[in-house]
């Protein structure tokens, strides 16, 4: 599991890439919340394209940085899920908080 | 005669192991030849079952879960057994967001998409206490 980001502009892209489960969980909440405390940005656009594989942990961690990032009045975005993550994402309505965007 | 094949597993509950569980499932599949999508539905239910073992029945610390995998011509079925703390109500906890630890950023939606990725799924009370999760799979289906 990495997590990659890059800033431009005043939106921060974060590229998780790998596969994340429970015990890469801790990690990437970690590298997430350490890039949001660098940067002032407007919006976050989470690119899942090189994301593998992803469980219901994932939803967990989607959910709980777009918490934070919404007390900051940061906008979330996703992009570029897989087909099965793309799946879990919608059944557990996550795109009503962060809407899917084509990147 | 229907071809029939098996795998029995036994593996420590931790979270480190969810990745080896759920491709030894993928693995075994290939045989049939399955589609890249039932392979990774097949994957993605198997690791909520085991997580849900990890962290629900166990709480991190370790503890005994087993999985068989039964292939009779081209359906799957699973059983994944632990002999944890179990749950008192097995209807509630299959409930879409129904988590017993809202705060650890669990999201509650673990049986929800093991049973919308596979054909079927019934859960019941292991002997001598714990959760056996049933699952299965035609991949005759889409």
């Amino acid at each position: 599991m990495k997590v990659k980001h890059r800033f431009l502009k005043g939106v921060l892209y974060m590229s998780l890439e790998g596969e994340l489960d429970e015990s890469k969980a801790l990690y990437t909440r970690g590298q997430m919340e350490t890039s949001f405390d660098c940067y002032d940005m407007g919006k976050v656009v989470i690119d899942l394209s090189n994301l593998s594989f992803m469980d219901s942990t994932g939803i967990g961690v989607l959910i709980g940085r777009f918490k934070k990032l919404k007390e900051r009045g940061v906008t979330v975005v996703i992009a570029n899920p897989s087909r099965s993550i793309d799946k879990i994402l919608t059944l557990s309505g996550v795109y009503t908080l962060m809407p899917k965007v084509e990147y | 005669m229907k071809k029939e094949n098996f795998v029995k597993i036994q593996v420590q509950a931790l979270s480190s192991n969810e990745a080896f569980v759920r491709n030894a499932v993928a693995a075994f599949c290939l045989s049939i030849d399955p589609t890249v999508d039932q392979l990774s539905d097949v994957k993605t239910a198997v690791s909520e079952a085991i997580t849900n073992s990890v962290i629900h029945a166990y709480g991190g610390n370790g503890g005994l879960i087993e999985i068989d995998l039964l292939l009779v011509a081209r359906v799957l079925h699973i059983e994944i057994r632990d002999f944890g703390q179990g749950a008192d109500d097995i209807e509630a906890i299959r409930k879409p967001f129904f988590t017993t630890k809202p705060d650890e950023e669990r999201s509650g939606m673990g049986f929800t998409i093991m049973e919308s990725f596979m054909d079927e799924l019934t859960l019941s009370k292991t002997d001598g206490g714990g959760l056996t999760i049933k699952m299965v799979k035609n991949f005759d289906n889409n």
